[in-house]
């Protein structure tokens, strides 16, 4: 099992007293609850975190992409993940990922992809993603022809990074007569391809294509639900004549480890509950805009009238395993038996989370690295080195 | 009344089989209709009072867009202009010339598009709370990011109206429609929102007698959206009705019926 660092880089220092004044912290929530000050202080501290992860031994580090939000400071991963491939040595850089169809000129995509690939010497991870329905609202992009923009767009980047340039690339969104990219990516054919997703099958069904083989990756899920859509994964790589090993699927969790299971407990409390609360919540009309998810995808969700990122207790998060927190033993063990039940080969952990301060995910982050990797990589009889 | 015998229609036009609703006596006249679809126009399967009223002067057809109502989204709708085409085409093969041509928020953008095309088949245009251009400095309205209530909070000024929308459930046959209705709005004008930039370039070519009916309380498209079309088209009257909201339609039936009933005859 390989161990990923990831941060969402949230404006953890947010007014909650002025953030309740608002639905949401997504698209129109003032900026003036933005302090420059205190957001060069957190920048400072994450990328702190995404180094330190590096030398503490995680096998990769991972930054995503949202946008006009206080839930997370990073609208360019490109621009953090630019600087760990320098500020790190040896771990993977994971982008997960970038927002293709909000790009009007996604070749700017396999430009920076493959910058960052070089210069870190080929540790690069590209995640393409669709980004959440919040960005069609804050950005203007179509949602109706981001499932298309996001095929022709990545269609567009694997080709820029594979075939002989120039050629020209005829696509219904995109249009390109020179696609001759300089730099080409490090690696060879191209660096990796991952999808994150909250669980699609029309998702699964695409990353599975044995032409493409691309790993998965569940986000913030109830257990049972990463299992069936990792399962649905397998299901799919096999029906397509081609079996899944765990490296081609993951599962992105928020994990705490405390002195015991109480202390634990209490200290994730009110940043775990923030982040849902005030951080991750937002209306349906946000959350989905029309032609987001295909028609057929929509009126499950409608049929099924689900509660969205709402108000979660601790405990129910942690019965759920949308939290993984305890004492080290109790988390060693949890991850230990998820792993084994679901069967995943990459975990990525969110180890700061909401407005959790840095010092308390430094504490987190160290404590993770030496009380929880370290052992259940022995338990595991894995090598610590890194990946090939 | 007597309005109620609706007829149905289908036509093929460009490769799509269009459904046309027609009922009423007298000269003949194109409603189309805005995001709500067709659907939502005839509840029970009769037509709603707007429809209705107007139904005693003329021959009112009311086709479905394609993208609209239950059949799928024809491959080759990506904007409004495909839509202005396929019903310059349409009003050739329903035989409708010389007709009167009443359009509806998109319903409206559609028929500008039409009219600054080809023209020759209208005997008039009816732009009721129509998009189609922005105004710089006056923002549009969110409709996007409304819930249902916030919708019907800012949508009607007609309480009556608006209880009746907010008590209509939406049955399990129609869910789908209803998204695909939404889907296709957006494909259509969510970007730019609910305006083509170039088409006010070219208002100025509308040869026909133009009325521009907008609600006073518009909180999609602002009255300051309905002066400027009216200032771009050449000879338009604007007529604001006080006290309604967007869907004027189903909002102030009478009053627009009457305005469109008077414009008309005088347009004759």
């Amino acid at each position: 099992m390989k161990f990923y660092y990831m941060t969402l880089m949230p404006y953890s220092v947010l007014d909650l007293k002025e953030r309740e004044k608002y639905p949401t912290a997504w698209v129109n929530l003032p900026n003036r609850l933005y302090d420059k000050h205190q957001g060069r202080k957190l920048y400072d501290a994450y990328i702190g975190d995404l180094v330190r992860a590096d030398q503490l031994g995680f096998d990769g580090v991972a930054v995503n992409e949202h946008h006009q939000t206080a839930y997370g400071m990073m609208p360019s991963p490109i621009v953090i993940a630019s600087i760990l491939a320098r500020e790190t040595k040896r771990c993977k850089i994971a982008i997960l990922g970038s927002a293709l169809p909000l790009r009007d000129h996604p070749l700017t995509l396999a430009e920076e992809h493959a910058m960052i690939d070089t210069i870190s010497g080929g540790r690069l991870i590209s995640g393409f993603v669709r980004g959440i329905g919040a960005e069609y609202h804050a950005f203007g992009a179509n949602p109706a022809t981001s499932h298309d923009r996001f095929h022709e767009a990545h269609d567009l980047i694997v080709r820029a990074w594979t075939e002989d340039g120039p050629f020209a690339f005829e696509g219904k969104h995109y249009h390109f007569n020179y696609v001759n990219i300089w730099p080409r990516p490090f690696q060879d054919p191209h660096p990796p391809i991952w999808i994150p997703s909250q669980g699609s099958s029309e998702t699964i069904e695409w990353a599975s294509h044995p032409q493409r083989r691309y790993t998965y990756l569940q986000t913030f899920s109830p257990v049972p639900l990463v299992k069936r859509f990792l399962d649905m994964y397998r299901e799919a790589a096999k029906r397509q004549g081609w079996e899944a090993g765990n490296d081609k699927l993951g599962w992105a969790v928020p994990v705490y480890v405390g002195a015991t299971d109480q202390e634990a407990m209490d200290e994730a409390r009110p940043h775990f509950e923030a982040l849902r609360k005030y951080f991750l919540k937002m209306p349906m009309e946000m959350l989905l805009p029309p032609g987001y998810l295909t028609l057929s995808s929509m009126e499950r969700v409608m049929s099924a009238k689900g509660s969205i990122e709402g108000d979660l207790a601790i405990e129910s998060a942690v019965e759920q395993g949308m939290i993984v927190c305890g004492s080290a033993e109790t988390v060693r063990s949890q991850l230990l038996a998820h792993h084994r039940n679901i069967g995943f080969g990459r975990l990525l952990t969110l180890l700061q989370f909401g407005t959790m301060p840095p010092e308390m995910s430094e504490r987190n982050q160290r404590a993770f690295a030496t009380q929880v990797m370290q052992p259940l990589r022995e338990e595991l009889g894995e090598a610590v080195v890194a990946e090939a | 009344m007597a309005t109620s015998n609706v007829t149905e229609l289908r036509h093929q036009v460009a490769g799509f089989e269009i459904q046309t609703r027609r009922f009423g006596q007298g000269p003949k006249l194109l409603f189309l209709h805005g995001a709500g679809g067709a659907g939502d126009l005839f509840p029970g399967g009769e037509p709603v009072r707007f429809l209705a009223e107007i139904a005693q002067r003329f021959e009112v057809h009311v086709p479905e867009h394609p993208g609209y109502g239950v059949q799928e989204r024809p491959e080759w709708l990506d904007n409004i202009h495909d839509l202005a085409y396929f019903y310059l085409d349409y009003l050739e093969a329903a035989g409708l010339q010389q007709v009167h041509l009443v359009g509806q928020s998109i319903g409206g953008w559609i028929a500008l598009e039409m009219a600054v095309r080809n023209a020759s088949a209208l005997r008039s245009l009816t732009l009721v709370g129509a998009a189609g251009i922005h105004v710089t400095g006056v923002p549009k309205g969110d409709i996007f990011l409304w819930s249902r209530e916030e919708f019907a909070r800012r949508m009607f000024r007609n309480p009556e109206a608006r209880e009746s929308f907010l008590g209509r459930a939406i049955p399990p046959e129609q869910q789908k429609a209803f998204l695909r209705n939404r889907e296709t709005t957006a494909l259509l004008a969510w970007q730019p929102r609910l305006y083509d930039p170039h088409l006010r370039k070219w208002l100025h070519r509308i040869d026909v007698p133009t009325q521009v009916v907008w609600a006073e309380n518009d909180e999609v498209l602002p009255p300051a959206y309905g002066e400027e079309l009216a200032r771009l088209i050449p000879n338009a009257r604007l007529d604001v009705i006080p006290d309604s909201g967007h869907l004027l339609h189903l909002d102030r039936p009478e009053a627009l019926a009457s305005r469109v009933r008077e414009f008309i005859g005088d347009a004759r």
